[in-house]
């Protein structure tokens, strides 16, 4: 043939980047010319200058709504890892029926449309819903109202989110070295010293992944709190909707938009440096 | 010598699978005892019974005469070293070794400083603030033999703590364990299947085979005189001779290929009698020509494997197999192919009647 092994690892070298160019071109007229309009709008729209993020970082409504996103999220990540914890606990360390039936019903809950599980829950914690009911039933003549309160977003949204949780710890816990827990055991460590001083620390990794991504989530989530939250105490992606759907405020809307990002991405570079962001899928 | 550790008639059974079959066994105080057998003979589950990680289904563990069988591990007070050392990553060496005595509700500084002196003992004085995977794999296994005995355990049992080192390290921490162990006195059970390991460290050998004792003695009694053929063709290499005894008072038998043999012992055997007799290949000469006063046998040599100081010379006399270990020097005298003579002493060959 005349061609040497070399050479036609050579002419292949720009094979990698072909394949590459379809996703590329997609990313690009998808993802970054958008997100760079964005970042124009928010200096130009209405008139060139700083005048939206003044507003967003000084105005005090934008602050209130800063901050309960940030409690929201910091609060839906720590409902998910008191639900996911022992939950992930329970997968690795049951017996293969019981881990499976469990990993099904994390990962089916996972799979489901989130707009569907937000209606699912309209359904569930609405005025004629059976929760109501059943509180009517066992007596209680003027139930609470359920949905549209910070109860039902929070809970939809641990809901949501806690399979990330799950998942991730769950991936953490099964990689342990079952000698570790015994050379723990040996060494006369059992019940909560054993799980204080092992186990935790050794799932620590897990859980550390699991809360930035349910974190960094819940910071943008728009659907379920616009659907289920109360409208008094809105999360700042229902609030960058108002303004471009009903103020058509596109700049200070891009703004508080850039701002979220920025935030996003600090945290996300703090963890990378604590941990690396390439643990976090797994 | 008190019996430290008794094992009585441990049994281990998983559904009708027979893993262990009556194991008795009793230890001495400061006794090093090894397990060696090939993998499942049962050697690794006596020792998770001993360690509490098993529960047998009979039979009892004492140690100091009392039993342990229904305590939990960590009630038990024994010191384990795993086959991966099983370090704990998120703490440095000296937090490692620190953990029983913690655990034990040492305080901080003085427990500390216990883990300090237990890691100078074995060898990594200032080394104590590495985490496990900034250490080599010689020096994690030297933190973990700290950690297991820095409670003063009341039993040091080890899981092939060197299969996953090489051959040099290996060697180099057979020295050091035995130091270590000695120095303490602790009674110690060391599990292997490397016969090598159990001849140099070993006060006593356990020999298992299917979930049974083949045999429970000093090295060189196992290697000498192995009880059964098992024994005799796992430790070493061996050349194993069915023959039939011809004349118990002569110490004479005989091997249909082979013919006479001479054999030497004093176990009482009687005529007629199927025995194995076993000749380890050191102890056979080569020669071109019959030795005078000697039975010799004719041998044709089929393979001869050259180590350097000494050669492996493969062959057949008849259709048995035999093995013969001569010196670098001498293996100039045959070559592949050839016919030569092979004779031993009376004194070289040992009746294994089971």
């Amino acid at each position: 043939m005349g061609v040497s092994l070399s050479k036609l690892t050579e002419k292949t070298d720009i094979w990698p980047w072909l394949l590459l160019a379809p996703l590329g071109v997609y990313m690009l007229i998808f993802f970054v010319v958008p997100l760079a309009d964005v970042a124009i709008m928010s200096f130009v729209e209405p008139k060139v200058s700083f005048a939206n993020y003044q507003k967003v970082l000084t105005g005090a409504l934008y602050q209130r709504v800063f901050l309960n996103t940030f409690l929201t999220a910091a609060f839906v990540t720590l409902c998910c890892l008191a639900v996911g914890y022992p939950l992930a606990y329970l997968m690795a360390h049951s017996k293969p029926r019981t881990a499976m039936l469990i990993l099904l019903l994390v990962t089916m809950s996972f799979w489901t449309s989130f707009l569907v599980r937000t209606y699912a829950w309209m359904v569930l914690l609405g005025n004629n819903g059976p929760l109501i009911a059943f509180l009517q039933m066992i007596g209680i003549e003027q139930p609470p109202q359920l949905l549209f309160t910070r109860f039902s977003s929070t809970l939809a949204m641990v809901h949501i989110l806690a399979p990330y949780m799950i998942m991730n710890i769950y991936s953490v816990m099964k990689k342990i070295d079952p000698a570790l827990i015994r050379s723990a055991e040996s060494l006369g460590a059992k019940g909560w010293s054993l799980f204080r001083h092992v186990y935790l620390p050794l799932t620590a990794p897990g859980i550390a992944n699991g809360s930035v991504l349910v974190f960094v989530i819940c910071l943008g989530f728009y659907v379920t709190p616009v659907l289920l939250g109360s409208p008094r105490e809105q999360m700042i992606a229902g609030l960058i909707g108002h303004q471009v759907d009903e103020f058509l405020a596109f700049g200070l809307g891009s703004a508080m938009a850039m701002v979220l990002l920025v935030i996003t991405l600090v945290i996300l570079t703090i963890y990378h440096r604590r941990f690396g962001l390439d643990k976090l899928w797994g | 010598m008190t019996s430290h550790l008794q094992l009585s008639d441990i049994t281990k059974t998983y559904g009708h699978f027979t893993a262990l079959d009556n194991v008795s066994l009793s230890v001495d105080k400061g006794e090093f005892v090894t397990f060696l057998g090939p993998s499942g003979s049962g050697k690794t589950t006596t020792l998770m019974i001993i360690a509490g990680f098993e529960k047998a289904s009979g039979g009892s563990v004492k140690v100091g005469g009392q039993s342990i069988s229904q305590l939990a591990p960590h009630e038990r007070n024994i010191g384990i070293v795993f086959q991966n050392y099983a370090l704990f990553p998120h703490k440095t060496a000296v937090e490692n070794v620190y953990f029983p005595l913690q655990m034990r509700g040492v305080g901080r500084a003085q427990g500390l400083r216990q883990a300090e002196d237990m890691l100078s003992l074995v060898g990594l004085k200032g080394f104590g603030h590495r985490h496990p995977k900034e250490l080599s794999g010689g020096q994690q296994q030297r933190v973990a033999l700290a950690r297991a005995l820095v409670f003063e355990p009341s039993l040091l049992l080890l899981d092939e703590p060197l299969g996953a080192l090489d051959k040099n390290l290996r060697e180099q921490m057979q020295i050091e364990i035995k130091r270590i162990q000695r120095s303490l006195g602790v009674t110690t059970i060391f599990v292997t299947h490397d016969q090598s390991e159990a001849m140099s460290m070993s006060d006593r050998i356990v020999v298992f085979e299917k979930g049974r004792i083949e045999q429970a003695a000093a090295p060189l009694d196992i290697y000498h005189r192995p009880q059964t053929s098992f024994v005799a063709a796992f430790i070493g290499e061996s050349n194993l001779i069915p023959a039939t005894i011809t004349n118990a008072a002569a110490r004479t038998a005989e091997n249909p290929t082979l013919g006479g043999l001479d054999y030497s012992g004093t176990e009482v055997l009687s005529n007629g009698q199927k025995v194995t007799l076993l000749v380890r290949p050191e102890h056979i000469k080569l020669s071109r020509n019959p030795i005078e006063g000697r039975r010799n046998v004719r041998m044709t040599v089929e393979t001869i494997v050259n180590y350097g100081d000494n050669a492996l010379v493969i062959g057949r006399a008849g259709d048995l197999p035999m093995r013969v270990r001569v010196l670098g020097a001498d293996v100039v005298i045959i070559k592949e192919g050839e016919e030569c003579c092979v004779s031993w002493m009376r004194d070289s060959v040992f009746v294994i009647t089971r």
